[in-house]
């Protein structure tokens, strides 16, 4: 029944092997690495601790927002420079970095079955400016000044204006340095993802057998590569507004009493720019998020993906929508009724492809094997906050419901739900799923479940009341809410109990790094495949795997990555290097 | 039918049109079949690079036909007194010349690349980083007029001060780009003339082997450059 002949069906090797950099010393190895599991390391803890900063900054304004005035050090200034700097650090610092970055060159290669990133050398260089551009946003909190408190969408002119903090100080010049710099760092990075994807693949391993991981990933760097220039575009102007004093955004207009030199530039037009990037970037970091979450649901409930085709149009399909959303986040700054139509109308349109997404998942928990690993347990719990969060998007992204709603807290509580809350959950599930591939130790069971629960629990009770408090009309972006005549008593004290959570919730999160530390030499010892999943990077000879990642020989691909369950086959799960027909896969002819 | 060149040597038949489209995307290994990684790293780079100018342009033209102030007459601003006559745009006529035959220069330096001539190709691929150095050279030389003349990033003295602003920061970010490929071309030609591609020699950074592909991928940024050119030359001058 097994036919192992290496023919199969399977064409020969179209590429020649190229020789890996071989280290020679424990700098090579360890620091300048090429290798992209090392690199992969090294994105994921610098993208870790620059976002426990930015946790650190939540907590500080949740304090100020909870409790007026009982912190003298927290003053309106310092509120908006820790608003700016959590948002761009999470956002972009944190979750880019971490999905595309992290996730990306470990996972990449490894699923696609190749030895290295196609370019390790560049790769390296990827993380080494992306280090740089976190160095400098870093040096603008020691900057004279402090940093930027532009708000995280920087507008102009507020934003290089004297009465904004850092504005005309070094704040606003370092944030755009970092940014430009992040961006040359990344299309380093993304160049390389995107060219292994499609020329690096093993033999077999065709697009339409490549894990979800895998397309997330993909479609999320390629729209990156495709956004990012406007935003780099929009800080080199911006660099040359607040530097050289020319006016791209700068209208004519005075401040203290005084006409500044600025003329005839156009703020909107940073907006139209700055959310041409914005838009996508929800979804760069939704993307990996969706494909990830696939293949945690797939393993841990043993059953195939359902619908595996319609998944991966599913993304390409959203991935090519949020490139003509971007106007809906610019409602409030007054357009054309039809352009407004439009958008929301677009926006409307990409609810279907990620319902498809949705079902899709519930469909293939639908009389699954279901294991609640931990891994799972953030798989569920995604599935719920994505819902939760894109049901809420259906009411923003309409103009006449998203006027009123704009400058309230619900908006703070639908985007926090739908792309911090739902993408950090996936992020955390994938940490528990691909932890002992990286570090060969399993994360502790019931630190990993006491953190679970209360991070699941408490993103809720932080951001559950906040839609509330958002359509009892509370502003957001104001650093002080005590003389509220909106707000009633009870929801003061709504507003004090999320700054508690708040803090719950991010003390889960030194468990957390606790157990990451911890388990690395304490850990359960886990094994090359401990999930039974089909995919390469559990297949490796060694684990960690070694430079090189599958030994002498590459694998060779003989069926999709979601063979679990099939009738007839001795395990439950059939790798994808496994040749030989088991029984009747549900693999898309 | 068309075919696919494999690691062994061997072709495969491979169909074409749509249905070879079709194939490649569904095959295993590669998507774009016989596009080497560099080659199609250099392709995805130039679309995203298309996205930036294509973003200053726009923003430029967004400037343009939003300010309230009358935009100077480039025909005017960019006009030389030779032999005492006022030329419009000569000196940009010449760079545009100088620029678009240096992309014959490297076309032909790729084809020579591929017969294994390391002189011609070497020769070729200096004197088109030549002809880049002097369409940068006659830039500065149109930049330093201009700014005798009062043209500053943040005014000058004919019209609206987002001319300035857009003239230096599109031609000065475009003349980043050949004063880069100026760079690389030299250093491809070094390798080609030393013969790096025929002896396997290692990158001093990368500590890889290059090919004669190089040239052609070198190429590729070139014509890209000098496409992008034609673009500015279009919308910024000629408008």
């Amino acid at each position: 029944m097994v036919d192992i002949t290496p023919a199969d069906g399977i064409p020969p090797a179209e590429v020649a092997e190229v020789e890996l950099y071989h280290p020679h010393s424990w700098w090579t190895k360890y620091v300048f690495s090429q290798d992209a599991k090392v690199i992969a390391v090294q994105y994921s803890a610098t993208a870790t601790a620059i976002g426990l900063v930015a946790l650190v900054l939540s907590w500080l304004m949740r304090l100020q927002l909870g409790f007026p005035g009982t912190f003298d050090f927290i003053t309106p200034e310092a509120y908006y420079q820790f608003i700016t700097m959590h948002g761009m650090i999470m956002v972009i610092y944190l979750l880019t970095a971490l999905f595309l970055g992290g996730f990306g060159n470990y996972l990449i290669p490894l699923m696609v079955g190749a030895r290295d990133m196609v370019f390790p050398y560049v790769n390296m260089l990827s993380y080494w400016i992306y280090l740089l551009a976190v160095l400098v946003l870093v040096s603008s909190f020691f900057a004279p000044g402090g940093p930027t408190g532009a708000g995280w969408t920087l507008y102009p002119p507020q934003a290089i204006m004297s009465g904004t903090p850092g504005g005309q100080d070094w704040g606003i010049i370092l944030m755009l340095s970092s940014l430009i710099l992040f961006i040359i760092g990344f299309t380093m990075g993304g160049l390389n993802y995107v060219v292994t994807v499609l020329q690096g693949r093993t033999r077999g391993m065709t697009m339409m057998r490549l894990p979800l991981t895998v397309w997330g990933i993909f479609t999320a760097t390629v729209m990156a590569l495709l956004a990012f220039p406007a935003l780099f575009v929009a800080s080199v102007m911006m660099l040359l507004d607040r530097v050289l004093g020319t006016s791209f955004f700068m209208p004519a207009i005075s401040e203290m009493g005084e006409q500044l030199p600025h003329n005839g530039g156009s703020p909107i037009l940073f907006q139209h720019l700055f959310w041409f990037f914005g838009h996508p970037e929800v979804y760069i970091v939704a993307l990996p998020a969706f494909g990830i979450v696939s293949d945690l649901i797939s393993t841990h409930a043993r059953k195939n993906i359902f619908g595996y085709r319609m998944m991966v149009w599913a993304i390409v399909g959203i991935g090519a929508l949020s490139f003509v959303v971007w106007a809906h986040h610019m409602y409030v700054s007054g357009m054309h009724p039809y352009f407004g139509f439009f958008f929301a109308t677009t926006t409307l349109i990409i609810a279907i492809p990620t319902a498809i997404k949705v079902y899709n998942w519930v469909l293939t928990l639908w009389r699954g094997d279901i294991h609640l690993t931990i891994p799972m347990l953030f798989a569920l719990a995604f599935i719920v906050t994505f819902v939760n969060g894109g049901l809420t998007g259906l009411f923003l992204g309409n103009v006449v419901v998203d006027v009123p709603l704009s400058d309230t807290m619900f908006v703070v509580a639908h985007f926090h739900m739908v792309m911090g809350v739902a993408p950090i959950l996936v992020v955390f599930g994938a940490i528990y799923h691909w932890y002992p591939k990286v570090t060969g130790r399993m994360l502790n069971e019931t630190l990993g479940r006491f953190h679970f629960w209360v991070t699941f629990l408490g993103a809720y009770l932080i951001f559950f009341p906040m839609h509330y408090l958002g359509l009892m009309g509370v502003p957001r972006r104001y650093a002080e809410l005590t003389d509220m005549t909106i707000m009633t008593e009870s929801a003061h004290h709504l507003n004090s109990f999320i700054s508690v959570m708040a803090f719950i919730v991010g003390f889960a999160q030194m468990v957390f790094l606790f157990n990451l530390i911890w388990s690395v030499r304490h850990g359960r010892e886990a094994g090359g495949n401990p999930w039974r999943a089909t995919t390469l990077e559990w297949q490796t000879p060694q684990t960690p795997p070694a430079h090189g990642n599958f030994g002498k020989d590459l694998p060779i691909v003989y069926r999709w990555a979601y063979d679990y369950s099939v009738p007839g086959a001795k395990e439950d799960f059939i790798p994808q290097n496994m040749p030989g027909s088991f029984g009747p896969s549900r693999e898309p002819a | 039918m068309g075919e696919t060149l494999t690691n062994i040597g061997q072709t495969e038949p491979r169909p074409t049109g749509w249905q070879g489209i079709a194939a490649d995307w569904s095959s295993d290994q590669r998507a774009f079949k016989n596009v080497s990684w560099g080659k199609a790293m250099m392709w995805i780079f130039l679309l995203s690079d298309t996205f930036i100018f294509g973003c200053f342009l726009l923003s430029y033209m967004t400037a343009r036909i939003s300010t309230r102030v009358p935009w100077p007459n480039p025909s005017k601003v960019f006009a030389l007194r030779i032999g005492g006559s006022e030329i419009p745009l000569i000196l940009i006529a010449i760079m545009t010349f100088v620029l678009i035959s240096s992309s014959g220069t490297m076309a032909m330096a790729v084809n020579f690349g591929y017969r294994r001539d390391r002189r011609k190709t070497a020769i070729l691929m200096l004197l088109t980083a030549a002809l880049g150095a002097t369409f940068v050279g006659m830039q500065a030389f149109e930049w330093t007029k201009l700014i005798t003349e009062g043209v500053r990033p943040w005014g000058n003295p004919w019209g609206a001060a987002q001319f300035g602003s857009c003239f230096f920061m599109i031609t000065g970010f475009h003349g980043t780009h050949v004063t880069i490929g100026v760079i690389f071309l030299i250093i491809v030609a070094r390798k080609v003339w030393r013969g790096d591609y025929d002896t396997g020699r290692r990158g001093f950074f990368t500590s890889r082997t290059g090919r004669y592909e190089n040239v052609e991928i070198m190429g590729l940024y070139w014509h890209f450059v000098d496409l992008v050119w034609v673009f500015i030359f279009a919308f910024f001058y000629l408008w």
